[in-house]
């Protein structure tokens, strides 16, 4: 492990819950529906997480509990039943429905795995009915997706087949280009978890090898490994390094040839490298401070310290695993501070004092902090980007310098007017 | 249990963050998890504010919940009073921290402070937003003045005459979040001054706790906004004596209506300098000759209960519409709305379920739709030309300029807000004539007719991309598009295909190569930049 000076921190938060994920994770499976069983805050949450509005009828939705629901939890059963009967009529094309948990319903504890088995039995193979929590007391932003794939781990199907299975959701067309990667390496079956339609999933046994695409996945990876797969440790693809590494580690895993590899990636470094040289000469040197939210602030500390010369501030991190995270923490420049949980007003008088060139951080906080003159990043932009791989280096980089040149071209401090 | 894909308001707790965000000097502890914190988003992002909210989230975890939340909740609301040292303190709880009652109110209240603290008790399961920032509005104001209305039972009412000054209202209702009170404010005030009536207090929007305590030197209430103040209106009334206006001053009839009852209240003569004629040019443009097309165009209303209710009147009387369909979501206000629609003929709408307003769209056939931003989205979807007249809010509902909706200039912005989206008269006429000439390209509907989905211009696109790259196939430079490569270039959004396409042709020329694919194209972004 590097030298990184590793703390933790409680206080007030400034995070997303989980069910934040569902914003993509419907995006990512069309035929699924999300329903959270919760209040109105959480459909409130999830419509203005998910920018601003819908425009046509969404694949997801909230089952609010009202005041007799929480009189009795019997009846809360055969309301959930009534709606979840209702949306399967309204939209037949429906395979699988995840029962989203949300803060009240695991507060009052309605026991939607129950729920669920109940639903399955009754509609009996038109629909698959599963359920995790995306609640804001157990899980952050991401970890929605965590539970959402954990859920799905029980139905892929067995098989012994050697196979690299890439885990995490991805932009359709970084996932294209990176299984054209693979395939030039020889790698003949790539498979994607979660899969572009939810009744595709891909088969698991002791011929998997898996590569984590995203760095929130604990859970999800623990289940694999109990079905047989083995977990290559290697950092996230993000920036060349990373992707590269990435590649490499399936790669040796398959026992692709060094040479094949070597003459595979390095026309594609090259070029990424080339791609990559105006952003760097933007951004290095600049003070960054990533502020936690999406469990990707490690590696993008370490792309934007490592590959485009940014000084590492502090990096916030919602929660730390260790060992998901050990090939990232590997290289990190050393005395990099680590910030793991959150005490957003301690933290935000230390991006005052520190006065960064670029914070990357929440919506919510974003705008105060240009307010003040601090640019700022959003962090669940990168959630909706396509930024992983060694081609993609350059737009991940570009992300980063935008803020910067615009607050170049709009040299005036611009306040925000009174009222 | 009921099903909701898309919510016209958030929960009560949100509305009482409106309130405390619009004020000054004003705390507001929320005992709520953590993902209830993406409620500042709306401010910071929807209304681009550039403080954050001035909400201090508890953010209880599963883990907390073994233990003692109490002491965190006391920890919390000290931290908050020592680093904000706010006036007053809202506490309260959101939907979550209703079912471990910890009551927060209480614990706040015994924890010695030297500040008035005000405990909010807002039902997440029954109540909704409007409903939340009320209540909160006339909790807020009763806290602060309770004592001073129980020494104030037994003083006599002295008017604005016997002091010997101008007459002076409050402004109240008007928030953050809340459809154009920045500008109704100032326009407002602009149209009271210009009657002789000063401005005692506006709020919540830029008031601080120790403005409330002036309220009652008010000679009367204007209640802008019903859904926010018409509670707090009815208990000064009751407490302190203080008369407020029932009219709502959106549209020009009701703008005059609203200063003949407000000058009745204040037992003051009109001004015969105002000429209230010639104040907005809303009446000379609705009578102008362009405008006849406008008469009868069928229009449908939803929004919040105020709103609705104005831009019936208006589309009645004001621009010779025909309503054919009005409904709201404010369900406070469901009775007014009724008896509304009644006078018009039609049956109210009072639902919560945007798919149902849709429907109702779809089975009226509007010409025109007055509505908010979710009716903006399904009136695309039907074709129909739309105004957003109501919250909830969108970025777009805080634009730069100056464009109220109450008062002579509202009047105009609404005459240009709705109808903008119409066809001009002019330009009807002329499309009539000239449509079956054979240069009229079909769908030639103004600026509004963008009914084509983006498939049809990707299809159309592609079908370019192929033709061009096959004429200059036939020319001296013989580039080539491989399937791949045309395939990869089918993946760029079509609005920059077209330069992607020609930076790669130029590439793939310069360096003299000849069939363009996937590679090529990527080689071509490197060495370009993007």
């Amino acid at each position: 492990m590097s030298g990184s000076t590793l703390l933790k921190e409680t206080g007030p938060r400034e995070v997303f819950c989980g069910l934040t994920s569902i914003v993509w994770l419907h995006r990512r499976m069309p035929d699924a529906f999300f329903l959270v069983v919760g209040s109105r805050t959480c459909a409130h949450l999830i419509q203005s997480a998910a920018g601003v509005m819908i425009f046509a009828e969404p694949r997801f939705g909230t089952a609010i509990l009202e005041e007799r629901d929480l009189a009795g939890l019997a009846d809360a059963h055969e309301e959930l039943d009534r709606v979840v009967k209702n949306l399967l009529k309204r939209r037949p094309e429906i395979r699988t429905l995840f029962l989203v948990g949300s803060c009240p319903s695991e507060v009052i504890k309605i026991d939607l795995s129950r729920a669920a088995e109940r639903l399955n039995a009754q509609f009996n193979g038109q629909v698959t009915v599963l359920n995790y929590s995306g609640s804001g007391i157990e899980t952050t932003f991401t970890q929605g997706e965590d539970g959402a794939l954990k859920a799905l781990v029980p139905l892929l199907p067995k098989s012994s087949e050697n196979q690299l299975l890439l885990v995490g959701t991805l932009a359709n067309a970084v996932e294209d280009r990176l299984k054209t990667i693979f395939k030039r390496l020889g790698l003949q079956k790539v498979e994607s978890f979660p899969p572009r339609q939810s009744t595709e999933l891909p088969a698991i046994g002791p011929g998997t090898k898996v590569l984590l695409a995203q760095p929130y996945l604990t859970d999800t990876a623990r289940e694999l490994k109990n079905r047989g797969a083995e977990i290559l440790q290697a950092p996230f693809p993000l920036g060349i390094e990373g992707s590269k590494l990435w590649i490499e580690a399936a790669a040796r895993a398959f026992n692709v040839d060094k040479g094949l590899v070597d003459s595979t990636l390095e026309p594609l470094v090259i070029r990424a490298n080339k791609a990559l040289k105006p952003y760097i000469d933007q951004l290095s040197g600049k003070k960054l401070f990533l502020l936690p939210e999406s469990q990707l602030e490690i590696p993008l500390a370490r792309f934007l310290s490592n590959e485009c010369g940014m000084e590492l501030i502090e990096v916030g991190v919602p929660y730390l695993n260790r060992e998901l995270m050990k090939s990232e923490l590997e290289l990190l420049p050393s005395n990099t501070r680590i910030v793991e949980g959150q005490h957003v007003e301690k933290q935000l008088d230390r991006v005052r004092e520190h006065h960064p060139d670029l914070v990357v951080c929440g919506m919510g906080l974003a705008n105060p902090l240009e307010a003040e003159g601090i640019s700022t990043k959003w962090s669940i932009e990168m959630v909706f980007s396509p930024i992983h791989g060694i081609d993609q280096a350059s737009d991940l980089a570009e992300l980063f310098a935008r803020p910067l040149h615009r607050h170049d071209l709009l040299k005036e401090k611009t306040l925000e007017p009174t009222i | 249990m009921e099903l909701t894909l898309w919510t016209y308001e958030g929960p009560p707790h949100i509305g009482a963050m409106r309130i405390a965000t619009s004020m000054k000097g004003l705390h507001y502890v929320l005992h709520a998890p953590q993902g209830d914190t993406y409620a500042d988003l709306l401010f910071t992002m929807i209304e681009r504010r550039g403080t954050r909210p001035p909400v201090t989230y508890t953010t209880f975890q599963a883990r907390d919940l073994g233990g003692d939340t109490a002491e965190l909740v006391k920890g919390h609301i000290s931290e908050a009073v020592e680093r904000f040292k706010p006036e007053a303190l809202l506490v309260g709880e959101s939907c979550t921290a209703e079912l471990i009652q910890d009551q927060p109110g209480s614990l706040a209240k015994g924890m010695g402070l030297n500040l008035p603290i005000i405990s909010l008790e807002l039902p997440a399961y029954s109540k909704k937003e409007n409903w939340g920032a009320s209540e909160t509005f006339y909790q807020l104001i009763r806290g602060l003045l309770k004592d001073l209305a129980e020494d104030h039972t037994n003083e006599p009412q002295i008017s604005w005459k016997e002091e010997g000054r101008r007459p002076r209202v409050n402004l109240l209702g008007p928030s953050l979040l809340g459809f154009r009170c920045r500008d109704d404010v100032l326009e407002i005030q602009k149209i009271l001054g210009e009657s002789g009536i000063d401005v005692n207090v506006i709020a919540p929007l830029g008031a601080a706790p120790s403005d409330l305590i002036r309220l009652p030197k008010a000679d009367a209430n204007v209640c802008l906004y019903p859904e926010i103040a018409e509670s707090t209106c009815i208990w000064l009334e009751r407490n302190f004596k203080i008369p407020f206006t029932k009219t709502i001053p959106i549209g020009v009839n009701a703008t005059k209506e609203f200063l003949e009852e407000l000058h009745k209240l204040l037992d003051l003569e009109p001004s015969s300098l105002i000429n209230k004629e010639n104040q907005s040019k809303m009446p000379w443009y609705s009578k102008s000759v362009d405008s006849n097309y406008l008469t009868g165009k069928r229009v449908f209303i939803f929004g919040d209960g105020t709103h609705a209710l104005a831009a019936a009147r208006i589309a009645n009387e004001e621009l010779g519409f025909k309503v054919i369909g009005i409904g709201t979501y404010s369900r406070e206000m469901a009775r007014k709305v009724r008896s509304a629609a009644k006078e018009l003929g039609l049956e109210a709408l009072i639902t919560n379920d945007y798919l149902e307003v849709e429907e109702a769209i779809k089975n009226s056939a509007p010409e025109l739709v007055l509505g908010t931003q979710m009716e903006r989205h399904s009136a695309k979807r039907l074709g129909i030309p739309c105004a957003v007249i109501s919250t909830p809010m969108h970025v777009q509902d805080v634009p730069a300029r100056y464009s109220p909706q109450m008062g002579w200039e509202g009047a105009n912005v609404i005459f240009d807000d709705w109808v903008h989206p119409l066809m001009m008269g002019l330009e009807e006429h002329l499309i009539g004539m000239f449509k079956h000439d054979f240069e009229f390209t079909d769908g030639h509907q103004s600026h509004l007719g963008h009914l084509g989905s983006h498939s049809k211009e990707d299809e159309a696109l592609t079908k370019e991309i192929n033709n061009s790259s096959n004429n200059q196939l036939g020319k001296s430079d013989s580039l080539h598009w491989t399937s791949d490569g045309k395939s990869e270039l089918a993946k760029i959004p079509f609005f920059v295909r077209g330069k992607v396409r020609r930076n790669t042709e130029k590439y793939a020329r310069d360096n003299g190569c000849k069939a363009i694919d996937g590679e090529t194209m990527l080689d071509a972004k490197a060495h370009f930049g993007a």
